[in-house]
């Protein structure tokens, strides 16, 4: 006899404070109005219309002459359906800097080389270099802090053929281009122009990994630019040495 | 007060001795060359400011044009001014308009016309250092006028909407919460433009952009909020990047009164050229110096990337070398931020104990300077009530080891940017712990030998071992040792060979007529 409780999921659940089924929830908040007796009325207002019935003011206090701040707690009565959450999954796992370093030791057994920049007239390096310096972003160390990574940055206003001889020279994995200003659909026409020349200059099936990286890409449109991969607002440098592990090591493992 | 630690004083002075003889090739390099930025600051006490239609500063195209010309081993003043001496031009800012369209030609005087042009050029330079005194002065009269904060650690807050206009009202509110020391986060590289930015901006990544207008325009703003407040609210931003002469010149002139202005910050973590940042951070110094601006050194940055722990002595290193650097520059004790950080692993055992050691140590070594304490930000994981906890224990080693300056921690540190809550929350637990236990500097005296002394003496001889072999480095070409360092990857873990990164182009050596007023009048003191 097996001495756990049985583990049948159930479909429907309700968040859980002290007791199975509660619902209770805890929120905090700030309204831009003083604090008074009105102010604790607007918060239990908006509580019971964020479907917290019934709604617990259990803190308010004065932010400034001019705003007030509020704990919430109370009981939800909304359901959550488990079998109605969508994941959408990266196709790649998200590595540790650590797993991505020994990843890149043990199965490429030599530093992968990325070379960077920011091509045509944009002179906003502020997304590669958010990517590949060792300052980062978001809390995140830059590829540069990757002990397996070797990583050439290039910097702003790089012509195309610059970067492909660059590319070369250093034997390149990948290839990284960030765009964040452009006008007219630049961005584009810079990342079409840059494939098209990768495409010519490298031998079939030995063009390096091209990335690249900025706000206005669309998502999905990485085949018809001709590039392998793009990248958008808020990618952090985790996310971009995970994916560079996945391609260039993994699948190659898996292909060969 | 009778010391906490039990250093040894011959060791203490060993790692002085060790961080000089590491400094000063350093510093016999910067003498010995100038860059693009220190002319344009240069350029920029003479007066001359604004920008082209297309935003393109007039001290660039000004310095662009000479350097085509003539050169700038001369320095860029002398052949200005012996321009404006030829009547190419009735003043600097119409020579510059029409330098930049080419229909000036310069030439490198030569016996008494240099010498001319050295004299007026040291006239108008002497301006700008001049109205760098008459701000400094000010800033001592309004500081007597409404008085300093209260207590120490003076108490710092960021804003950063990336619009001047959204931060005055935001930098007002947080001065009313409680915040002594107001610091405006640049915008997201803004230290790789090799120019400064003109007007007002409203536009910025993660940041505003610093220049001259939003300097000027916070100043009076929080000049008013000092008024109503009676207690004198200090203006922070980023000596740092390709710019940071300038920057630090615009500082002097708008009285901005503490500057982040590191020594190796700008080479290890945005890939500066070397020397171009050691040459461009003497000038920063010199004019933090004469303006009496505190600068605060980003000693925080190692251990955002290396383990707090193991890496601990790199922040006494840089700490040393920031001292030499900063002194040799003429800034006092009393200027001198030095920073550090609460970044140990908080799952590790007795991590709060090796935290009171470190900070205990960095006070100690620097008794006179304002010691910058820094939050955590490495183990602030989105779960904003542990997050709340770990800034309580931050504040209480700010409080039990006496620092000068304390960055307050934001719960959501890693998170969103902080909410108006998150700011009033922060405070409260600044306060909260300041008030609760800001006495136990008189109480608290760890044993002799213990756990305290014993790690502090610990990071103290690795700090001194890290400098000794700094100081016996080498490389084939010759550079000074703590170049070598760097190049090797000693610190950070980052290789920065000196003859690479971002800025060498903008670098030049002196030649021997080399003359810059700016530096000989900051070197002398003198204002005319």
């Amino acid at each position: 006899m097996s001495t756990q409780a049985p583990s049948t999921q159930p479909d429907i659940i309700r968040p859980y404070g002290d007791t199975t089924g509660d619902g209770m929830v805890q929120m905090s908040f700030t309204l831009p109005i003083p604090h008074d007796k009105r102010a604790e009325g607007a918060a239990l207002q908006l509580a019971s219309k964020m479907g917290l019935d019934p709604a617990l003011l259990v803190h308010a206090k004065a932010m400034g002459p001019d705003f007030t701040f509020f704990v919430v707690y109370g009981r939800v009565h909304h359901l959550v359906d488990l079998r109605q959450v969508e994941v959408v999954e990266r196709e790649f796992p998200l590595l540790s800097p650590k797993e991505v370093n020994r990843a890149i030791k043990t199965r490429l057994r030599r530093k992968l080389v990325v070379v960077g920049a920011c091509i045509g007239t944009d002179a906003h390096t502020v997304g590669i270099d958010a990517i590949l310096n060792i300052k980062g972003f978001a809390g995140e160390k830059g590829l540069e802090y990757y002990r397996e990574i070797k990583v050439v940055n290039l910097g702003a206003q790089v012509l195309v053929p610059e970067l492909v001889a660059r590319a070369r020279a250093e034997k390149a994995d990948a290839v990284m281009v960030s765009q964040v200003v452009t006008q007219k659909d630049a961005h584009i026409h810079n990342t079409t122009t840059m494939s098209a020349a990768f495409r010519e200059a490298y031998p079939a099936g030995r063009v390096p990994l091209l990335v690249v990286g900025g706000p206005r890409f669309e998502e999905g449109s990485a085949e018809r630019l001709g590039v392998d991969r793009i990248f958008g607002r808020g990618t952090t440098p985790g996310e971009v040495a995970s994916y560079l592990v996945h391609a260039l090591v993994t699948a190659k493992e898996a292909r060969s | 007060m009778k010391p906490l630690l039990d250093l040894d004083p011959a060791e203490v002075r060993r790692a002085r001795s060790l961080a000089r003889k590491a400094g000063a090739p350093v510093v016999r390099l910067a003498r010995s060359h100038t860059t693009v930025s220190v002319e344009r600051a240069t350029l920029r006490l003479a007066g001359l400011a604004g920008a082209d239609h297309e935003r393109v500063p007039w001290v660039n195209h000004l310095v662009d044009q000479v350097r085509g010309q003539v050169g700038l081993e001369q320095g860029v003043t002398t052949p200005v001014f012996d321009a404006l001496r030829r009547g190419e031009a009735e003043d600097l800012l119409t020579l510059a308009q029409k330098a930049a369209s080419g229909s000036v030609s310069f030439r490198l005087p030569e016996g008494r016309e240099a010498t001319r042009a050295g004299a007026v050029a040291r006239r108008e330079v002497a301006r700008g250092i001049r109205t760098i005194d008459r701000q400094r002065a000010a800033r001592e009269r309004l500081v007597k006028r409404h008085g300093d904060p209260k207590q120490r650690p003076w108490i710092y807050l960021i804003v950063a909407t990336g619009d001047i206009y959204e931060d005055i009202p935001q930098a007002q509110a947080a001065a009313r919460e409680g915040a002594d020391v107001i610091a405006v986060i640049r915008s997201t590289g803004q230290s790789l433009l090799d120019y400064v930015p003109e007007g007002a901006t409203r536009e910025g990544y993660a940041g505003t952009y610093a220049t001259q207008e939003n300097f000027r325009l916070m100043r009076a703003a929080l000049d008013e909020t000092s008024k109503e407040l009676g207690r004198y609210i200090r203006l922070t931003n980023y000596a740092s990047g390709l710019c940071m002469p300038e920057i630090a010149t615009l500082a002097g002139l708008e009285r901005l009164d503490m500057m982040l202005n590191d020594s190796m910050y700008g080479i290890l973590f945005r890939d500066i050229n070397p020397v171009r940042t050691f040459v461009d951070q003497r000038f920063s110094r010199q004019i933090h110096a004469r303006a009496g601006i505190i600068i605060n050194t980003g000693e925080d940055n190692y251990l955002t990337t290396a383990d707090a722990v193991e890496a601990a002595h790199t922040v006494t290193v840089s700490q040393l070398l920031n001292e030499y650097f900063a002194k040799e520059a003429g800034l006092q004790d009393w200027q001198l931020g030095l920073g550090h950080a609460f970044e140990i692993n908080p799952d590790l055992p007795d991590s709060f104990r090796m935290e009171l050691a470190h900070a205990l140590l960095a006070r100690q070594l620097f008794p006179d300077a304002p010691l910058k304490w820094m939050p955590p930000t490495k183990h602030m994981t989105g779960d904003v009530f542990r997050g709340y906890l770990l800034d309580g224990f931050f504040n209480l080693v700010g409080a039990m080891t006496g620092q000068g300056i304390l960055l307050v921690g934001m719960m959501t540190e890693a998170v969103v940017t902080p909410f108006l809550s998150d700011r009033d929350l922060a405070l409260q637990n600044v306060r909260y712990v300041m008030n609760a236990a800001g006495g136990l500097t008189e109480d608290f005296h760890p044993p002799r030998d213990g756990y305290i002394q014993t790690r502090a003496r610990q990071v103290l001889s690795e700090a001194v071992g890290l400098l000794d072999a700094i100081v016996h480095d080498s490389d084939a070409e010759g550079d000074p040792a703590l170049l070598a360092a760097i190049a090797d990857g000693t610190f950070g873990l980052m290789k920065r060979p000196a003859a690479a990164g971002k800025g060498l182009e903008g670098v030049v050596k002196r030649g021997p007529g080399y003359d810059n007023p700016a530096i000989t009048l900051l070197e002398t003191g003198e204002s005319k």
